[in-house]
Order: C-alpha cells, then sequence, then structure tokens
C-alpha cells in the first residue's frame, strides 16, 4: 500500500505542477502547439489592455471578500447569539444537507428569488412598489456584482458553520465562556472575545479556502454575475474557449491574474484579521463587559442571520421547485395560476443523458476518493494533509487552465476517464476532511481485540474497522459524490467542452431566460446530491437491519 | 458584604431529585463547605447559584444575597466569582491581560495598568504579566486565576474543589491564599469538595448531600 500511496501522492503533485506550470508558461510566451516559444510580456500586455479587465479584476475582489465577510459575520453572530441554545444543534444539522446543494442550482434558484421579477419583488408588487411589470432595474447582474457577492455569503454560510460546528469540541469554550460570564461579561460580548479568537485559528484554512474559491467562482458568476464586463473567471473562460486560439495566451495570463487576486485577497483579509485582533485587545484591556441593549441587538443580529441564510437557501430549493412545475404564473402573482408537466416532459428526454453522466462520474470520483482517502488515513505521512488541501487554496481557473493545455497536447482531454480524474483533485480534500474525525476517533482497541482473536490486521480493517466505519463511510461517499457533481470548471476543462453534465448543461441554459426549463435543471442538479445524502441515511441503517 | 442565602434550594434532573431540599446562609468572610461523592450533585448546585445550570435540571428555591433576590438574574449579572478545578486561564491571552479581563471597566487608563501590576505583586507573578499562560506552573496559574476572579470585585466566592488538581504542598498553601483573600474582602464562600481536609481548613458550616439524601 505504501507503493500505492507513493505513485498517488507522486501524481497529485505532478498534477497540480503541471496545471501551474500550463498557465504559466504560456502566460509568459511559451506554447509551441501556437508555434509561441519566446518568451516575453506580450500575453500581459494583451491581457491587461482588454477592454474593462480592471473592472473585472475589481469585481471578482469585492464580491468575493464582501461575499466571504458576510458568511462570516452570519456564522460567528449567528454562534455568538445562539451557543448552547438547542436551536444551535438543530440550526447546524439542518444547514449541513444545504452544503450539498451545487453552486449553479443555488445560483438559479437565487436569480429567481431576487431577480426584477424574482420571487422577492413580486411579494411586495403591486401593493408597494406599484410595479405592474418586471422593473427594469439590474437585480441580477449589477454591474459591481452584490448579488453574486450576497448569494456568496448566503452559499458560504453553511460550510463555514460545519467547519465550526466540527472545531468546537477541540476548544473548552463553553467553559472559557461561563468563566467570563462569572465575570461580569454579557454572553455574546464573552463569545466573541473568548470563544472566537480560540476558535479562529481552526477554521482559518477553511476560511482561506473558501475566500480563494468566492474571488474566482465561474459558474454562480456565470449566472448572478455581471456580463459585460464580466468577472475575471469568466473573462479567462470566454478568452480559453474563443475560436480564436491565439487568445489562450491572454487567457493564460488571466488565469495566473486570477492567482494573484486570490492571494491579494487573502492578503487583505489577514490585514483584517490583524486589526480586529487589536480591536478585541482594546476592548477586553479595558474590561468592557457589554451593555443589554447591545447584547439584544447580537442576538437579534444572530437570529436574523439565521433567517437570511436558512430562509434564503430554502426559498431558493423551494422556487426552483415550483418554477419546474409552474403552467402560467403571470407578474406580478407570488404563486402560478396552474401548474403544469410541461416544463418536465420538455427537459427531460434532454436531460436524462447529462444527468446520467454527472451521476456516473460523481460515483466513480467518489469511490476512487473514498478509498485514497481511507489509505492516507491508515497510513497519514508528515505534510499529506497540506499537500492535499493545496487545490482547495488554489484558485480553480489558475490550475484548470494548465491542465488543460498539458491534457490537450497529450490528447487526454475530453474523455470521462480524464474528467473523473480531475475531479478527484476536488473531491479528494472534502472526502478525507468528512472522513478523517471518525476514522481518529475509532477506538483501535477493536483491533487489538481482533487480533488476540486471531485475526490479522488486513482481515480486522475489512471486517471490524470498516463495516464499523459504514455511516462516516457513507457520508464521506455521499460528501465526495455531491462535490463532483457541483464541479463546473472542471468539467468544461477536462471535458473539453465534449463531455456534457447536467451542471454544465445547467449553466449554459442560464443565459437563455426560460425559467421553466432552467428550474428543472437546476432542481434536477440540487436532487442528486440530495438523493446520494438519503442513501448516505439509509442505506448504513438497512445494512445493520440484515445482521 | 452581604450574607449567601440558600432558601429552599431543590435540584432534580429527568425526573430523579438530586437534592431534596436545601438551607445553607454563609455569612460575610466565612467558607461554608458543601461534600458529597460526585454525582451527588456538587457541582450543579454550584451551577445554580452562579446562574449557569443547564436546561436539562429543574430547580427550585431561592438564592439571595443580604436582601437581594439573584434566582431571576443571568449568570453576568450576579457578580459572583466562580473557581473551578482548572484554572481556565484563556490560552490567546497573556497573563496580564487574563487579569485585565476580569478588571472592572470603570477603573480605566493608567488605574488599570496600576490594578493589574498591583494583582500580579499580589499573585506573586511580579514581571510573569507578559507571559503566556501555558508557560506558568500549575501553582502560578491558580493563583492568576483567583486574582483575574477577585479583580472583578465579586460579591460572594464560588468554589468548585479548586484544589483538587494541585499536589499537596502547593493545595494547602493555595488554600491559605484563598479563604485568607476572601477574608480579607469579607466574602461568602460556598466551596464543592469531596476533600474532608478542605471542609476542615474552612471551619465554617458542613453540608454533606449525601447525608441529605
Amino acid at each position: 500500500m505504501t507503493a500505492a500511496l507513493r505513485l498517488g501522492a507522486g501524481l497529485w503533485l505532478a498534477a497540480l505542477a503541471a496545471g501551474l506550470a500550463g498557465t504559466l508558461l504560456p502566460a509568459f510566451g511559451y506554447l509551441p502547439a501556437l508555434g509561441a516559444d519566446g518568451f516575453g510580456l506580450a500575453a500581459w500586455r494583451q491581457l491587461l489592455g482588454w477592454p474593462g479587465i480592471g473592472h473585472s479584476v475589481a469585481v471578482s475582489l469585492t464580491s468575493g471578500l464582501i461575499g466571504t465577510v458576510g458568511a462570516f459575520v452570519a456564522v460567528t453572530l449567528f454562534c455568538a447569539a445562539m451557543q448552547g441554545h438547542r436551536w444551535f444543534d438543530r440550526a447546524a444539522a439542518g444547514l449541513g444537507p444545504l452544503l450539498g446543494l451545487p453552486h449553479a442550482a443555488f445560483g438559479l434558484g437565487f436569480a429567481l428569488l431576487v431577480g426584477p421579477s424574482g420571487w422577492l419583488v413580486r411579494l411586495v408588487s403591486p401593493w408597494a412598489t406599484g410595479w405592474t411589470a418586471p422593473p427594469d432595474l439590474a437585480l441580477v447582474g449589477d454591474g459591481w456584482g452584490l448579488t453574486l457577492a450576497a448569494a456568496l455569503a448566503i452559499k458560504e454560510a453553511p460550510y463555514l458553520l460545519l467547519m465550526v460546528v466540527a472545531a468546537l469540541p477541540q476548544i473548552r469554550g463553553q467553559e472559557h465562556l461561563q468563566a467570563a460570564r462569572s465575570l461580569g461579561y454579557q454572553p455574546v460580548r464573552g463569545w466573541f472575545l473568548v470563544v472566537l479568537p480560540q476558535l479562529y485559528p481552526l477554521i482559518r484554512l477553511p476560511i482561506y479556502a473558501a475566500l480563494a474559491f468566492a474571488v474566482s467562482t465561474t459558474d454562480l458568476a456565470i449566472i448572478l454575475g455581471p456580463s459585460q464586463p464580466a468577472a475575471l473567471s469568466v473573462v479567462v473562460l470566454r478568452l480559453a474557449f474563443d475560436h480564436d486560439a491565439t487568445l489562450l495566451l491572454p487567457a493564460a495570463a488571466g488565469a495566473g491574474l486570477q492567482g494573484l487576486v486570490a492571494l491579494a485577497a487573502i492578503t487583505l483579509w489577514r490585514l483584517g484579521e490583524r486589526a480586529v485582533a487589536r480591536l478585541g485587545i482594546v476592548i477586553l484591556r479595558r474590561g468592557m463587559r457589554g451593555t443589554p441593549a447591545g447584547e439584544m441587538a447580537g442576538r437579534a443580529a444572530g437570529a436574523l442571520a439565521l433567517l437570511v441564510v436558512g430562509g434564503g437557501s430554502l426559498a431558493t430549493i423551494g422556487l426552483l421547485a415550483l418554477w419546474s412545475i409552474a403552467g402560467t404564473w403571470r407578474f406580478p402573482d407570488a404563486l402560478p395560476d396552474a401548474l403544469s408537466t410541461r416544463p418536465w416532459r420538455e427537459a427531460l428526454p434532454v436531460l436524462a443523458a447529462p444527468l446520467l453522466t454527472a451521476a456516473g462520474i460523481g460515483l466513480a470520483a467518489a469511490m476512487l476518493a473514498l478509498a485514497a482517502a481511507l489509505a492516507m488515513l491508515e497510513r497519514p505521512w508528515r505534510g499529506s494533509r497540506a499537500l492535499l488541501y493545496l487545490p482547495l487554496l488554489l484558485p480553480q481557473v489558475t490550475v484548470l487552465f494548465g491542465l488543460q493545455v498539458v491534457l490537450v497536447r497529450s490528447g487526454l482531454d475530453g474523455h470521462v476517464g480524464t474528467v473523473v480524474a480531475v475531479h478527484l483533485l476536488f473531491v479528494l480534500p472534502y472526502v478525507h476532511l468528512s472522513l478523517a474525525d471518525a476514522h481518529a476517533r475509532f477506538d483501535r482497541r477493536y483491533l487489538d481485540v481482533a487480533a488476540g482473536l486471531g485475526l490479522s490486521p488486513a482481515r480486522a480493517f475489512w471486517r471490524i474497522k470498516l463495516p464499523m466505519l459504514a455511516r462516516p463511510i457513507a457520508a464521506a461517499l455521499a460528501v465526495g459524490f455531491a462535490v463532483s457533481v457541483a464541479q463546473y470548471l472542471p468539467t468544461l476543462f477536462a471535458g473539453a467542452g465534449r463531455v456534457a453534465t447536467v451542471t454544465t448543461e445547467a449553466v449554459a441554459l442560464s443565459a437563455g431566460g426560460e425559467r421553466r426549463l432552467t428550474a428543472a435543471y437546476g432542481f434536477a442538479q440540487g436532487a442528486l446530491p440530495a438523493l446520494g445524502f438519503l442513501l448516505a441515511l439509509l442505506v448504513p441503517r438497512l445494512m445493520s437491519w440484515r445482521r | 458584604m452581604a450574607t449567601l442565602t440558600l432558601d429552599g434550594i431543590r435540584l432534580s434532573v429527568g425526573g430523579a431529585p438530586l437534592i431534596p431540599h436545601l438551607d445553607l446562609a454563609i455569612a460575610p468572610g466565612t467558607v461554608a463547605t458543601v461534600m458529597g461523592p460526585s454525582g451527588s450533585g456538587k457541582s450543579s448546585l454550584l451551577a445554580l447559584v452562579a446562574g449557569l445550570l443547564p436546561t436539562a435540571f429543574t430547580a427550585g428555591g431561592h438564592v439571595r444575597l443580604g436582601p437581594e433576590e439573584l434566582t431571576p438574574l443571568p449568570a453576568h449579572r450576579r457578580r459572583l466569582g466562580l473557581l473551578y478545578q482548572d484554572d481556565l486561564l484563556f490560552p490567546h491571552l497573556s497573563i496580564a491581560d487574563n487579569l485585565a479581563f476580569g478588571l472592572e471597566p470603570a477603573i480605566r487608563g493608567a488605574a488599570r495598568k496600576r490594578a493589574v501590576d498591583e494583582a500580579l505583586i499580589a499573585a506573586e507573578l511580579e514581571g510573569l504579566g507578559g507571559r503566556d499562560p501555558a508557560t506558568l506552573s500549575g501553582g502560578q496559574r491558580a493563583r492568576a486565576a483567583l486574582f483575574r476572579t477577585l479583580l472583578a470585585r465579586p460579591r460572594a466566592l464560588l468554589l468548585d474543589e479548586p484544589f483538587s488538581r494541585l499536589d499537596q504542598d502547593l493545595r494547602i498553601r493555595m488554600r491559605r491564599l484563598v479563604f485568607d483573600q476572601a477574608a480579607a474582602h469579607d466574602l461568602p464562600v460556598l466551596l464543592v469538595s469531596h476533600d474532608p481536609a478542605d471542609a476542615e481548613a474552612a471551619a465554617g458550616p458542613v453540608v454533606d448531600l449525601q447525608a441529605l439524601r
């Protein structure tokens, strides 16, 4: 197994290195396939001369930063206000499954919620607004990407909350909070002064990953972001798939620039961390206990955060479902006049194949990732985690553009197997992450007992450890499946645009404006991971009944 | 300072009674000891008095400080100083900042720094203010925790086996320090312990929870 692990780690590193090299070499003028073999800055000059490129960078940076700050503030306020409350566990358990909702499906539903003819506008029209037709407002695709930022905040919040819930047992938050309260601190104030500073180092890396993702998101930016000029990742994608192959050089520079944007965002975040930490020290050195009014405000804000994140997510799913079975639904009615099976009758014949493709790729990627994650957890080595989580800290487009260049050169692009392999780069870290805790908690005395009963270590692994870990393994598979189904950019690049999944099709449809059909695609994309989580819940139970 | 009164305290969890009935009056400057084996409800009683009782418990009766009814107040409004068997110094703060965290906000500026410095001296931690709590010895950390609590100007002290993690020699010295400080500040003290030597040294009223049942 050790040899296989070494080989796997080598391939992993090679893929990342090839991805970065395949981006950076063309960015500096070296792409022999195009006859470009001189190094220089021409590609960068061409990129920086591209119309609106400055605005594109600004949109990516601001929407990503505002979205991540929004998610972080919402999660911390919620935790500070609800910690120890029975609602905290309920919300944490409820928000978990929302993680499985793919970004594309979420974006499509969010557009149905906040767009000019979206549900929120309908709720207040015409009685409050006087609008009898959808207003001519850029509520989706606004020039500064604020809708995109709002969507990112709501979509990233459950992820951050899950990271917080996973980190909480590692610190003695409740006891320290009680100590702070007995010293006269209001609970919310105490949480921010005593618990958050201990919690933060444990969730710093996941936050950076969320930030790197947010400033470089592609599918959400296509669906909800501005179009002219678009977010940087979208510009890179357009250049990379342009008919004019010479645009590959500025596209490479753009993919490199996306890496710099992510670096800039993380640097800005770090500066923010320091400023907030300094403010916290000032407050606690002065012994400011907080006021009842501030406490009320904190609690209200925490409840509001839960309402916006939970309500926004649920409304998004509900609207996808409702639009996909809507007959006539006139503006400004809040509900359709009639229901119809037509959207699904139209969608299913064309949707079935890409849905099955996505499911097949997801299943293969999840199974492979599970095997790799188990192997790594059984034989951990120094630095394995850092290596594993590296793809989550790099913007996808920065690695994938270069990987595509290498894949095209070796003739591997456009195959389903290649798509599965590239998905692994993003699926494996999450499968590993979701399995690691349960694996570490496994009481190894069971294996000692098994050895005493004469089982070899290998047999004890298969017959004792794996069955005992059935639930977390099923959950990790569902997580891997959900992550794979959600992948847009990896599917597009590794599939060379020829492997169509429900995800690539749904994003492509989003520009069309055929709401019912788009909703059906979005709902189908969201239903796929939900089905996975449901199976993960049921199958281990059925297995234990049989015993 | 005022007398801490427990009046008709009842405590049960999931329908099973832990403490059927308890009356206790602790005068300022005296230490009352509540004894009992683990699981007898000692720590829950302390949590009840502090206002930190988990919702799984059902409680009745009154906690008063002088004439003031504490029962309806949340923990942070009761101003009762708590010391646990672990020092619970905040690991992300220096010793001095841990002490400043306890100090009341009305003391500002230079007076604040002076108060912290004086507490460091009284706790025999002079020169260690900038240190990370993890780098201090167990006795030093226990003293820092005591003075963090005292700086908050508590109106009574609640002690949850605060000496049990210390070795014999240190335990005796720490016990004397806590009781001396409580007497100097004229504070009523409720001590929860399973060590008979604690009750003996406290020389105040003793309640055996086992005997109550």
